[in-house]
C-alpha cells in the first residue's frame, strides 16, 4: 500500500447567496483559504485539482491560478456530476499517492442561486413534421410524457421504492429526516439557511414531487470549498501545531454503477454507494458501528434514508427503525448531517464533497464551535452523483 | 403514407399497442434505447422482444414542479412488466397518493400527443389502473 495521504487545510466559503462574485472568486476565497489553514503556500503546492459544473470553461483550474499564482504545476480540471468535489480531492491524493507531488490542492466551486431545477432540460418542441432523434427515436422531450428525470423526482421514487420494500416510510417519515436536517443547520453560521421548521410546515410546503416538498429538498446556492493534501513524509517534516491538526485520509473511494437490470430506467444510487462503502472500511480497517459522525448526501430526504442503509449505518432493510431510533439526531448513536446536510447547508454541486469533508474536520479537529460533536475520533463523507458516481470518505483524528 | 407516428421507436402502435425492448442475446439483459453493446456482458446482438402490457406499480412520484413547458402534475412511474421494469407516467388516475399505492395493477394505454403540420398523430403510451 502506498503511503497514507493527510488533509492539512481545507475551507469552505458561506453558502448561500453572492451577488457581484464569480466563480473565480469563490474558489479563489476558498482555495487561500484552504492553504492558510494547512500553514502553507501556493509555491509548496505540487498539483491542482478543481471542479465546476457551472464555470463554463475546461480550463477553470488555470483561471483560479491566475488569481492565487501561477507556478507551472499540473493542473487537472475534473467533472463528474455531484461527486466532483470528492473527485478532485481523488485526483490531488492520487498524485501525491504515485510520488508525483507532496502537497496538493482541491477546489471545487458552484453558483446555482435562483438555478431552478436541475437535471431536466427544458422542452423545445419545434415547428414542422415529427421527427424521431436519439436513442429513443423520440419525437419530442420526453420528460413529463415518460416518467421524469428531475432529481426531485428521481429521488422520490428511489425513497418510496424502498419504503415498498421494507415498509415504515411514510410521507411523514420523510418530512422528519427533514426536520432533524433543518434542526441540526440552526448550529451552522456557513449553512445556507438556518431555520428550523416543524414536520407540519414541511408536509406543508409547496410540493415539489411527492413526497419532496421544499425544505425536504437541497438547496441551490452559490459556495465554494477547498482541501490541501499532504504525503505523509511531508508531514513529518512540518510543525508539531500542523500535524495536530492534520486529519488522516484512511479510505478514499470512487465507484460507478454496476450493471443491475433495474437501473436502465431509474438510476441505481444503492449498489454503488453500499460497494464504496464496503470498500471504505475495508481500506479503513473501520466498521460503521465506529462511526463518530456521518455526512451524507442527503439531495432529498429520500434519499437520506436510502442511504443510512447503503452506508450500513444500519442492518439492511433497517432505516426506518434505525431513524426512528434517534440515532441520526446529533445527540444519537451515529449523528447524520450535523451540518444541516444539503437540506439546509446547500448545494453547489462541485463545492459539496469538499465541504462534507471539512464538516467531518471540523469536528475531529475539535473546532466545529456549537455543533461540535464531542470526543469525535472518526467520520465518514458521502457523495453521489447522478448518474452515477459515488464518492465515500474515511477520516481519522491524528493520533498525537 | 404515415397517419399515426409512436412517441418513440419502442412504442409499437397496432391492433393491440405495446412495447418492445432490444434484449441480448447473450445475457438476456433489456434495454429500451439503442445499445452499442450489452452494459450487462459486453455482447452485442440484440433481439426484439415484446414487453407484456400489464404490470404492477413499482415505484412513483407525483411531480409538481417541472421545466416549462411540461404540464404539472402527472404521476412519474416505474412499472414492473412482467420482470421488465418500464418507465412511463401514469395516467387516467388522479394525481393524489391515496389514489396512487404502490404495487397496484396497470395496464399499457396510449395518449394522443397531437398533429404535427402534416397531419402526423402523435401517439404516446402511460399505463392506467387495470
Ligand atoms: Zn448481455
Amino acid at each position: 500500500m502506498a503511503e497514507d495521504v493527510w488533509i492539512l487545510g481545507i475551507s469552505m466559503t458561506k453558502f448561500g447567496k453572492h451577488p457581484g462574485r464569480d466563480h473565480v472568486d469563490l474558489a479563489s476565497e476558498a482555495a487561500l483559504a484552504a492553504l492558510a489553514d494547512a500553514g502553507v503556500g501556493i509555491r509548496d503546492i505540487g498539483v491542482l485539482a478543481a471542479g465546476s459544473l457551472t464555470a463554463g470553461s475546461s480550463s477553470f483550474g488555470q483561471q483560479i491560478q491566475k488569481q492565487i499564482g501561477q507556478t507551472g504545476i499540473p493542473v487537472y480540471n475534473v467533472a463528474n456530476a455531484c461527486a466532483t468535489g470528492a473527485t478532485a480531492l481523488r485526483v490531488a491524493l492520487l498524485e501525491i499517492k504515485a510520488g508525483e507531488a507532496d502537497l496538493g490542492l482541491a477546489v471545487g466551486v458552484e453558483m446555482l442561486s435562483g438555478a431552478g431545477l436541475l437535471g431536466a432540460p427544458p422542452r423545445q418542441d419545434k415547428g414542422g413534421a415529427w421527427t424521431p432523434t436519439g436513442r429513443f427515436g423520440a419525437i419530442t422531450p420526453l420528460e413529463g410524457r415518460v416518467g421524469t428525470d428531475s432529481m426531485p423526482g428521481v429521488f422520490a421514487q428511489i425513497g418510496l421504492e424502498y419504503g415498498h420494500r421494507y415498509g415504515g416510510a411514510d410521507f411523514e417519515l420523510f418530512a422528519r429526516i427533514a426536520e432533524k436536517n433543518h434542526a441540526h443547520s440552526t448550529l451552522n453560521p456557513l449553512a445556507a439557511y438556518q431555520k428550523r421548521f416543524t414536520v407540519e410546515q414541511i408536509m406543508n410546503d409547496v410540493m415539489i414531487a411527492y413526497p419532496n416538498t421544499r425544505p425536504m429538498c437541497s438547496a441551490n446556492c452559490d459556495g465554494a470549498a477547498a482541501v490541501v493534501v499532504v504525503s505523509d513524509r511531508r508531514l513529518r517534516t512540518l510543525s508539531p501545531e500542523q500535524r495536530r491538526r492534520a486529519v488522516k485520509i484512511s479510505a478514499s473511494v470512487l465507484t460507478s454503477d454496476p450493471w443491475q437490470e433495474a437501473c436502465q430506467v431509474l438510476p441505481d444510487v444503492n449498489t454503488l454507494t453500499r460497494q464504496a462503502a464496503a470498500r471504505a472500511y475495508e481500506q479503513a480497517g473501520i466498521g460503521p458501528e465506529e462511526l463518530d459522525l456521518v455526512e451524507l448526501h442527503d439531495c432529498f430526504a429520500t434519499a437520506e434514508l436510502v442511504h443510512y442503509d447503503n452506508l450500513m449505518l444500519c442492518e439492511q432493510g433497517g432505516a426506518v427503525d434505525f431513524f426512528n431510533s434517534g440515532a441520526t439526531w446529533r445527540d444519537g448513536r451515529t449523528p447524520v448531517n450535523v451540518s444541516g446536510g444539503l437540506e439546509s447547508k446547500g448545494h453547489p454541486i462541485a463545492a459539496t464533497g469538499i465541504a462534507n469533508i471539512w464538516e467531518i474536520c471540523q469536528h475531529l479537529r475539535t473546532e466545529a464551535g456549537d455543533r461540535q460533536i464531542e470526543g469525535a475520533r472518526v467520520g465518514l463523507a458521502h457523495v453521489i452523483g447522478l448518474g452515477s458516481a459515488c464518492g465515500v470518505h474515511v477520516l481519522e483524528k491524528a493520533a498525537s | 403514407m404515415v397517419d399515426r407516428i409512436a412517441l418513440v421507436d419502442y412504442l409499437v402502435l397496432d391492433d393491440e399497442p405495446h412495447l418492445v425492448a432490444h434484449e441480448c442475446e447473450q445475457c438476456s439483459a433489456r434495454y429500451f434505447d439503442r445499445r452499442n453493446a450489452c452494459a450487462a456482458c459486453d455482447n452485442t446482438t440484440f433481439r426484439s422482444v415484446d414487453i407484456p402490457r400489464e404490470g404492477t406499480l413499482y415505484t412513483f412520484s407525483i411531480v409538481a414542479v417541472a421545466p416549462p413547458g411540461v404540464p404539472v402534475p402527472f404521476v412519474a412511474a416505474i412499472v414492473d412488466c412482467g420482470g421488465t421494469r418500464v418507465r412511463g407516467n401514469l395516467v387516467n388516475i388522479d394525481p393524489d397518493p391515496e389514489q396512487v399505492r404502490l404495487g397496484m395493477r396497470v395496464r399499457l394505454t396510449t395518449v394522443p400527443l397531437g398533429a404535427d403540420s402534416a397531419g402526423v398523430e402523435a401517439v404516446g403510451y402511460g399505463f392506467e389502473p387495470a
